[in-house]
Order: structure tokens, then C-alpha cells, then sequence
């Protein structure tokens, strides 16, 4: 497992996200209320590009007509066929047995990035700053 | 515990079929209003002569068509089903039947006046009772019922689920509104509650074209485009959330044909997947919920061309307890004693004829 810098923080502020590659694989990486998530841009069920689909709450339901939203901003809505997957785990809502690769975060700053190891294919590191990182 | 002894169904007779099987679906039929006058209060009896309310047969049935009686079984005179001496003979001792559930097919569910549609689908709930089920202990009923006043059907069900020779409430395939709508819950709260499970009937009261796309011309297109009211309506009562709602609920579609419904099940379910977030309350995919609570009779049989089909449709279906054994008397569906599709496997044969309506309809367990 190799750490990589894929972000600064201040780059990706709360509600948006970003599309980077990562020994050439492409991944999705997610801020949502602070936390983030990355996630493998494609889509199991079709291969769709899962950064172009929408970021929604969870609608659940006790009973017809009744709609319960929760966790705003965790589920990525696919853009091809509307497949809902939850950022945390990558899990499908529709088919259990789906999930979509997702990846461990961290957030660390310039300072402690100095003493390595991690893996910057396009950043060059200051210790000024905050990035986040994947585990690939 | 198994209604019908083992002893008992070993024996096959001509037509292949096992006895004590159990017909889900055959149809006494109504000669007349007149029939029903000692099961109408006076200002009824007076007002079904004066006004000459008669001749209410559905025109989804016209019973001079040829489809709807086989020449065998049409008798001389009157209707054909319309008269118990022949229903006895002709499919309840010809096929050595445990139960056969009868559906009474009638204008009454139609009726544009609600008032008229009450009475009538009243009178003819106590004549089946009466005239049908106190004459011969192997028929069951199905509960007719008029879907224009729906609070008023819950409460003649309610009625008339009192006598437990009852097992189902009858609708038609196509009414005014789709089934899934809430206006018709109250008659699902109370099916569930009475463990009767809605059998939806191919038919159509006419208030919209059978095809969704206009009028057709001909009987015939009427009657095979039923599966399109029928694809309409599992979906609305899926999609409504019917059976979130009452998740005892049990369907039976009869005389809808078979073979439309996997195709259903696999496009329902795709879609539900993409856009399941507009219907929340559906957790289950759709073919799940399909097999879970519809449940379908076997004739008419769709008939696809090579026998061994029937094994790859139930292979499709994902599940071999839907099926239902019906011989759809007197309707003409097939010939002689040949009322089990070419290709059935012998397994499913029991299954069809006794286990799956026994499961379906819980009022048959209790007095067998």
C-alpha cells in the first residue's frame, strides 16, 4: 500500500470534488461536510464515470408517501442508469453484492509530509500547506 | 401439513392430471337478473323488472363467442357454465377435482351506477352461495365485488368473508383507475386481514382502450392484449406500495397468460434499480415482489411452440410456485383431456395442481 498526495485541501472545499489519476487509475475524490472520500471513477454495474454523477442524500421510506432523507451529500448517483452508491463503503443500494472500489484518505500537512513515505506524481509538497492523501 | 393425502393424488386419471387437484379458476355464469331477485330487497326486484336491468354480460365475454365456451361443454341452451348439473360433470367429476374456485363473471363489477353495481355484485355473492357452493362441497367463490365505491366493497367483503367457503375477492384486469391507487386500499387493508388473496381477472369495465394506444377492432385483439392491463396493473400495485403496505397481500392473475411476466419481472427490476429513489418504500426489486406476491393461473396457456420452452419460461420465472392450475370452464382454451401444457415437468405437476393454490389461498387448508 503507498500513500499519495493527490490534493491539496484548500483546492477541494466542502460540497465539491475532483478527479485525479493514481498509477493510472481514475479516482473521484469527495469532500463532503469536511471528510473525505475516493472513490474508483467507474462505475460497476456499467462502467460509467461516476464523478459526473450527482451527490445526494439517502432516501429511505417506513411507508408509501412517506420520504426520510438522511446522510446529505454520501450517496454519488450515478449519471449513466441513476445506480446509488454510499461513499463510505462504495456499496450499491440497489444490488448488495455490487460495490464500487473506494480508497483510504488522510489529511496531513507539509511539516510532517516531509518525513515521507508517500508518493507526489504531480505536487511538489510545502510545508505551508495541507493535502490529502490516498492509500492505493 | 399436506390437505390432500398422498393415497389420494397417486392416481392419475385420463386427462394426466392427478385427483383431488384444485382448479383456481372456472366461471358460473349468471342466465339472468331474474336469478337474483330472492337475494334483492323489494325496491331491487321492482326496479330490476320495471327498468329491465338485464343482459349485463361483460363485453370482454360475450357468452355467444366461440372462445368462451369449448362446443362441448356449450350446452343446448343457455349459457354455457349457467348450470351446475353440466359444471359437476363436465370439469368437477371429470377431472376428480378437490376444490374449484368459482368466478363469476358479470356486468354487476362493471356498472357505471354505483348503487346498481352494490346490489347486484351483493345479490350475486349470495346466490353463488346458495345456488353454487350449498349445492356441491367441492366449489369455493370468489368475493364479487364493485371497485366504484371502494369503502363500500371493504364492507361486502367483510360480509361476506364470514362464510369461509369465500377464499378470494374478484376484480377485472382493467377498471377505471389503476389498482395500486390508494383510493383502493381499503379493500387490500381488509383482503389481508381475512386472508383472501385479490384475484384480478382478465376483463375490462371499457372505461379506457384495452391497448393504451386506442381502440382495437376485433375480439380478438382485446382479448390478447389483456397482458398489457395486466403488466399495467403489477406494476401500479408495486410501484404504490401496495404490499409495503400490507405485506400479507397476496394477487392471483387469472386467465392473464404467462409468458409477458418474466420480461416485466427483468424490466421492472432494471429500472426500479436507476430510479428506485422516486419510490423509496419499494426495498425489494420488483421481480422479488413478484414472485413473493403474484401469483398466476395456468390457462389459457400462451402456448409457445416447442414443448421444452416450459421448462426455460420457469427457468426465467426464477421460481415454480406461481403457478396455479385452472381450467378456465368453460372457456376453450384447449381440447379433450389436454389441460396441462406439453413439456410440464412431472415435479411441477403436483406442485401446480394441489401445493401452490393450497400456499395461495390459506382458506382451502382450513377444511380440507
Amino acid at each position: 500500500m503507498e500513500r499519495h498526495v493527490i490534493a491539496k485541501t484548500s483546492e477541494i472545499p466542502p460540497g465539491t470534488r475532483k478527479l485525479v489519476e493514481v498509477k493510472g487509475r481514475q479516482i473521484v475524490l469527495i469532500n463532503t461536510d469536511g471528510e473525505y472520500f475516493a472513490l474508483l471513477n467507474r462505475c460497476p454495474h456499467q462502467g460509467g464515470s461516476l464523478f459526473h454523477g450527482d451527490l445526494i442524500g439517502l432516501t429511505e421510506s417506513t411507508e408509501p408517501g412517506c420520504y426520510k432523507y438522511s446522510r446529505r451529500g454520501e450517496m454519488l448517483r450515478c449519471a449513466w442508469h441513476g445506480w446509488e452508491f454510499d461513499i463510505r463503503t462504495g456499496q450499491s443500494w440497489c444490488d448488495r453484492r455490487t460495490r464500487v472500489r473506494t480508497y483510504r484518505t488522510a489529511v496531513e500537512d507539509g511539516a510532517a509530509l516531509e518525513k515521507g513515505p508517500y508518493v507526489a506524481e504531480r505536487f511538489n509538497v510545502t510545508v505551508e500547506d495541507e493535502y490529502v492523501l490516498i492509500e492505493v | 401439513m399436506s390437505a390432500v393425502d398422498q393415497t389420494e393424488v397417486a392416481q392419475r386419471l385420463p386427462s394426466g392430471i392427478e385427483r383431488g387437484a384444485i382448479d383456481c379458476d372456472i366461471h358460473p355464469a349468471l342466465s339472468s337478473t331474474k336469478e337474483l331477485r330472492p337475494f334483492l330487497d323489494e325496491h331491487w326486484q321492482e326496479m330490476l323488472a320495471v327498468r329491465n336491468i338485464d343482459g349485463l354480460d361483460l363485453t370482454s365475454f360475450p357468452p355467444k363467442a366461440d372462445l368462451f365456451s369449448r362446443p362441448d361443454w356449450r350446452p343446448k341452451q343457455g349459457k354455457p357454465g349457467s348450470e351446475i348439473g353440466a359444471v359437476k360433470a363436465d370439469v368437477l367429476d371429470h377431472f376428480d377435482l378437490k376444490f374449484a374456485i368459482a368466478n363469476c363473471l358479470y356486468g354487476a363489477q362493471a356498472a357505471y351506477n354505483e348503487y346498481i353495481g352494490e346490489v347486484l355484485c351483493r345479490a350475486i355473492n349470495d346466490w353463488l352461495s346458495k345456488e353454487w357452493l350449498d349445492k356441491d362441497k367441492r366449489l369455493r367463490a370468489s368475493i364479487v365485488v364493485s371497485l366504484a365505491n371502494p369503502e363500500a366493497a371493504a364492507e361486502e367483503i367483510e360480509r361476506v368473508a364470514a362464510d369461509r367457503r369465500f377464499v378470494q375477492v374478484l376484480v377485472l384486469a382493467m377498471g377505471e383507475a389503476l389498482l395500486g391507487r390508494k383510493q383502493f386500499w381499503p379493500i387490500y387493508r381488509v383482503a389481508e386481514r381475512l386472508n383472501l388473496p385479490i384475484g384480478i381477472h382478465a376483463g375490462s369495465t371499457y372505461r379506457h382502450a384495452h391497448s393504451q394506444a386506442g381502440f382495437h377492432s376485433h375480439l380478438v385483439e382485446d382479448y390478447v392484449v389483456q397482458s398489457q392491463g395486466f403488466t399495467a396493473q403489477v406494476l401500479s400495485l408495486i410501484a404504490e406500495g401496495v404490499f409495503a403496505k400490507f405485506p400479507g397481500l397476496r394477487v392471483v392473475l387469472i386467465e392473464s397468460g404467462v409468458t409477458w411476466m418474466p420480461a416485466l419481472m427483468w424490466r421492472a427490476t432494471k429500472n426500479w434499480r436507476g430510479a428506485r429513489i422516486e419510490i423509496p418504500w419499494v426495498r425489494q426489486a420488483p421481480a422479488a415482489i413478484m414472485r413473493e406476491h403474484f401469483r398466476l393461473t395456468l390457462q389459457p396457456f400462451d402456448a409457445p411452440p416447442d414443448p421444452a420452452d416450459f421448462e426455460r419460461l420457469m427457468e426465467h420465472f426464477g421460481t415454480d410456485e406461481m403457478f396455479l392450475f385452472s381450467t378456465d370452464y368453460p372457456h376453450w382454451h384447449f381440447d379433450g383431456d389436454d389441460v396441462l401444457p406439453a413439456g410440464m415437468p412431472a415435479s411441477l405437476v403436483r406442485k401446480i395442481l394441489v401445493d401452490n393454490p393450497l400456499k395461495t389461498y390459506p382458506r382451502l387448508v382450513e377444511a380440507s
